[in-house]
């Protein structure tokens, strides 16, 4: 029998599976395809104070092994979402991570304060990291000095544990780390997508409508697990791995690398069921690699 | 409900300019697929599936037609399957044309170019419901035109190209007056068409169908989103719509 569970702050997974920030929406849609229950958590799509439209479209665009999107934060703001995304989730026996975005350090505080109104989240994601909106976002999470401001001024009013989600536009990410570790981050989850762009060759013109979009799905794979590889050994905290997860040897290579837990995004979209057959498929892949439990193969692919 | 099933190509023929007739064999998609409904096909080991609207469906037979026009990396690769090969596809998504509860007795269909194929779904739904269907179809030029018989089949077809070269020269606004009198239009093809159409059909009920990059297909990503008119509001074109009252969003 293998052991997928595990406990890290504020959550206590029955497995390491969770679908990724802004990949899956409040849910509703991908409970029509299969039980959320089975979920270890989802992270819900990132919240503002207020309600936020987004960009223009188009928003997303193909590339090689992978895919750009700007969606701009659209959400309908915080409250809407406590009082009416939240408590669908809540009937689902799975972890609840809210994920907390802001233009200004007074708006991630007020949003994270509003989290405190309901026992039905029971972890914060730091949203430092979104290269699609014009202000704050992305600033927060390439500065150690801001992002652990950011961190701390959070962690003062929220009574959730606060996973920071680190961005890979930086040219030293372990500093980061260390910053918002130090400014009392309970974890990481990392990697957000990487700042690209596409031309379209009739047009001459970025194929997206915000011009630059956030890369993600398979292409940025060795990217994250590059960054968590790093970030692990020089953090005493735990990492949430993501990027580019398609299956269950994915999930176990993040594992390898030192996170304790993942996230799946795009592959969402190519495949709705994409988490529950990781999760059916993840006790073959741990056992055939020679492993017994999701914990003991944590950061087992770490070389001296 | 949403289905994800493995439909086997039955047939794949070019019909028009870089226009393919894909013809699938399906056991659970097409028992519920409606007129507007639309497929996403994974394409090859692309990341985002292919959004493309249901042409022809028989829920008795299980076959459902699709017509694409080769336009990029994903239909140009599409039109690269040979019957016999099988496709993954999610589907039917989105929401199709009103059908319940409608009283007219004669429709128009006003297709543009690629706009055209839901449309065909839609008239014969009509047809079969004994309602007087009409249809005006726009194309570039004479070599991007099909389904000209099928269309004729179902009633009187005006077809118009831009360039002259078959049929009526113009635009699909340019020969609305020759049509003696509908009660409902329901339309599809590029949005300066659909703004056109709306802005000049504005005593008419009318219903469009729209297109967009998607990228779930689900409405969980916010990738396929327009505002609504009353300024207060957004709709997802892959959940919300495709379809739309003419008036709702903003083009």
């Amino acid at each position: 029998m293998i052991n997928l569970s595990l406990k890290l702050p504020g959550l206590s997974l029955k497995n390491p599976i969770m679908p990724a920030s802004g990949c899956f929406g409040f849910g509703h849609e991908y409970s029509d395809f299969y039980n959320l229950s089975k979920l270890g958590a989802i992270i819900l799509k990132a919240a503002t104070s207020r309600e936020r439209f987004g960009n223009p479209t188009p928003r997303v665009a193909e590339t090689a092994s992978g895919m750009l999107n700007a969606i701009g934060l659209q959400n309908p703001g915080v409250m809407n979402i406590i009082n009416h995304e939240v408590p669908f989730l809540s009937q689902f026996d799975t972890n609840i991570i809210a994920n907390i975005a802001g233009s200004t350090l007074e708006e991630y505080v007020e949003v994270a304060k509003s989290f405190n109104e309901t026992d039905q989240v029971h972890a914060l994601e730091l949203n430092i990291s979104c290269p699609n909106v014009k202000e704050g976002g992305i600033q927060f999470g390439t500065d150690p000095n801001m992002a652990a401001h950011v961190t701390e001024a959070v962690k003062k009013v929220s009574q959730l544990p606060v996973y920071v989600k680190l961005s890979p536009n930086v040219t030293d990410i372990i500093s980061i780390a260390k910053a918002v570790e130090a400014a009392g981050a309970d974890g990481l989850s990392m990697i957000n997508t990487i700042t690209g762009m596409q031309i379209h060759l009739p047009s001459r013109k970025p194929l997206i409508a915000n011009k630059t979009g956030g890369l993600s799905g398979p292409a940025i794979k060795p990217i994250a697990i590059r960054m968590v590889y790093e970030v692990s050994q020089n953090v005493n905290i735990p990492i949430i791995g993501m990027g580019g997860i398609q299956n269950a040897e994915d999930v176990l290579e993040f594992l390898l690398a030192g996170a304790s837990a993942v996230a799946v995004g795009t592959a969402n979209f190519q495949n709705p069921f994409v988490c529950s057959e990781i999760i059916d498929e993840l006790p073959k892949v741990l056992e055939k690699y020679g492993f017994s439990s999701v914990q003991e193969a944590i950061g087992k692919g770490i070389m001296a | 409900m949403i289905n994800k099933e493995k439909m086997k190509i039955l047939s794949v023929r070019s019909i028009a300019h870089q226009t393919i007739e894909m013809v699938l064999e399906s056991e659970q998609i097409s028992k519920v697929a409606l007129p507007g409904q639309f497929l996403h096909i994974q394409v090859g080991n692309l990341t985002l599936r292919r959004p493309i609207s249901i042409a022809n469906n028989c829920s008795e037979t299980g076959r459902i037609t699709i017509l694409f026009k080769v336009n990029g990396q994903g239909t140009n690769e599409l039109s690269s399957y040979q019957s016999g090969e099988m496709l993954d596809i999610l589907g039917p998504l989105g929401n199709g044309f009103p059908l319940e509860s409608r009283s007219e007795s004669t429709v128009l269909l006003i297709g543009g170019g690629i706009g055209v194929p839901p449309l065909y779904y839609l008239g014969k739904t009509f047809r079969c419901k004994g309602i007087k269907v009409i249809s005006i179809l726009g194309f570039q030029q004479a070599n991007d035109v099909f389904y000209e018989d099928q269309f004729s089949e179902l009633g009187e077809t005006i077809i118009v190209t831009n360039d002259g070269s078959y049929g009526f020269k113009g635009l699909v606004t340019d020969v609305l007056e020759r049509i003696s009198a509908f009660d409902c239009y329901y339309a599809c093809g590029p949005k300066p068409m659909l703004k056109a159409l709306t802005d000049k059909l504005t005593d008419k009920e009318g219903f469009i169908s729209l297109e967009e990059r998607m990228g779930c297909g689900v409405g969980a990503c916010f990738a396929c989103v327009l505002p609504t008119t009353d300024g207060n509001g957004y709709k997802k074109i892959c959940k919300d719509g495709p379809v739309f009252p003419a008036r709702e969003v903003k083009l």
